[in-house]
């Protein structure tokens, strides 16, 4: 009794620390071998704490398009250094604010065939890619029945502004079944108002399920694990459930390797990340200053 | 128990073929979605019973955004124009969820009188280039449009 007893809290604590370490892996971008080393170093739970606050860590969620493309293939330092100091360029011309997949934008563009030489699109964020200069997220939107994507690169020099118009997350990394769902999900009206949320709030996390239509649909969403469809099992058949059954891959998740591949060492990030982060947080103090003076005086000139 | 695994592992099912995405090319007999209010466009949409491609006039006969098409609608032949395409498209050019035509006859006049579902800014300028002095007009679809994208 008492040996299990004394072994209990040590297999609790291995459990925590077990689970701790996954999920920070999730959220992190990092590996496990880095993260390993840390935890060697400072055993106490409470050493652990200085690097969640660690804030240039904390920005390869904001700026995921800072980090390079971990395919060693497509390195070459010099390029990205290059290519950093682009970017800082451009965002301090144009304010392009924090936002995920998820998140209803509204993006206005130098347009040479609009009307108004201006082109307007609103719309939900429904996938980002590309690191870099090479940068891209896609909004969509349903406008008059019709489904409408549009694919925009995040430093193209025609963009005149980004608005962000609901800050939020969702259930999944990519919304491309959208596509394949009831209109109602992807339908925002064009003249959105933005939601702005208190400051310092965490961002939230859209929780909603969506209705996809009948088959066909454009991918197999069964097999994708989606967490943000409900009523995926009411348009499978039997045969596409033992399909998915053998095409599970779940030793994937515990794949060390390829998460490694996936994802830029800590050491790497530290670097990039010190490079940039002054400029970063110089630029977002500015516009937070900027904000503050043009939402003092709109309330003034509405009186008026 | 041999027999058993090997029996698994044959159960999985190997992928030999090509799995790439497809391109959603619009090209011989494609199935369109007609867009504009003209009588026989409606009527053919209603009955269930999309047009389809028999022709697109440029050299690689794949119709990209603003290519002209024939189609054979309801038994007959009428010209068209593409104004939506399910296709990636480059970048800042909307890419739409049907492929859209909007029905013209040989000078370029739509048949219809209003567009119901928004047309692509870079038509402007694709149908510009495509018309000439004397021959056919075609920016003449771009006036019945009721929203641009």
């Amino acid at each position: 009794m008492s040996l299990v007893m004394r072994k209990s809290p040590i297999e609790y604590f291995n459990a925590a620390k077990w689970i701790i370490r996954r999920e920070c892996r999730y959220l992190s971008n990092l590996p496990e071998v880095a993260e390993n080393s840390e935890v060697v170093e400072d055993k106490p739970p409470k050493g652990r704490k200085p690097r969640f606050l660690n804030p240039t860590l904390q920005y390869r969620h904001v700026y995921p398009e800072f980090l390079p493309d971990p395919n060693p293939k497509f390195r070459n330092s010099l390029r990205e250094k290059l290519e950093r100091a682009d970017m800082l360029k451009r965002r301090s011309q144009v304010d392009i604010p924090e936002f995920y997949v998820g998140t209803i934008l509204a993006v206005t563009i130098a347009d040479p065939h609009a009307q108004g030489k201006t082109n307007k699109f609103v719309g939900i964020c429904i996938e980002r890619k590309g690191c870099g200069l090479r940068a891209e997220f896609t909004l969509r939107n349903v406008i008059d029945h019709q489904g409408i994507e549009v694919r925009y690169e995040l430093y193209d020099p025609t963009i005149q502004n980004i608005q962000v118009l609901r800050l939020e997350k969702r259930l999944d990394d990519k919304l491309f079944y959208l596509r394949d769902a009831l209109p109602e999900y992807c339908t925002f009206p064009i003249d959105m108002d933005p939601e702005i949320l208190p400051e310092g709030s965490p961002v939230p996390v859209n929780t909603v399920q969506v209705k996809l239509k009948p088959r066909p649909w454009l991918e197999r969403w069964e097999r994708q694990e989606l967490k943000g469809v409900s009523n995926i099992e009411e348009h499978l058949k039997e045969k596409d459930r033992v399909r998915r059954e053998l095409r599970k891959t779940p030793w994937e998740k515990f794949d060390l390797m390829k998460d490694y591949r996936k994802t830029i060492p800590i050491e790497d990030q530290t670097e990039i990340w010190g490079e940039v982060y002054n400029q970063l947080q110089q630029m977002r103090v500015s516009r937070k200053k900027m904000s503050k003076q043009r939402t003092f005086t709109a309330p003034k000139t509405q009186l008026g | 128990m041999l027999r058993n695994l090997l029996n698994r592992f044959k159960s999985v099912p190997s992928c030999g073929f090509h799995t790439s995405p497809c391109l959603n090319e619009v090209q011989l007999l494609t199935r369109l979605r007609v867009v504009d209010n003209s009588e026989i466009g409606k009527r053919a949409m209603a009955e269930g019973k999309p047009p389809k491609i028999i022709c697109v006039y440029n050299k690689k006969r794949i119709g990209y955004i603003g290519d002209r098409v024939m189609v054979a609608i309801k038994g007959q032949k009428k010209k068209g124009i593409l104004v939506g395409l399910k296709q990636t498209q480059n970048v800042k050019v909307p890419k739409f969820d049907s492929n859209n035509v909007v029905l013209i006859d040989d000078n370029g006049t739509p048949l219809g009188t209003r567009i119901h579902v928004p047309i692509p800014t870079i038509l402007r300028t694709i149908l510009k280039e495509k018309t000439h002095a004397k021959g056919a007009d075609y920016t003449k679809l771009l006036s019945i449009a009721t929203r641009f994208v």
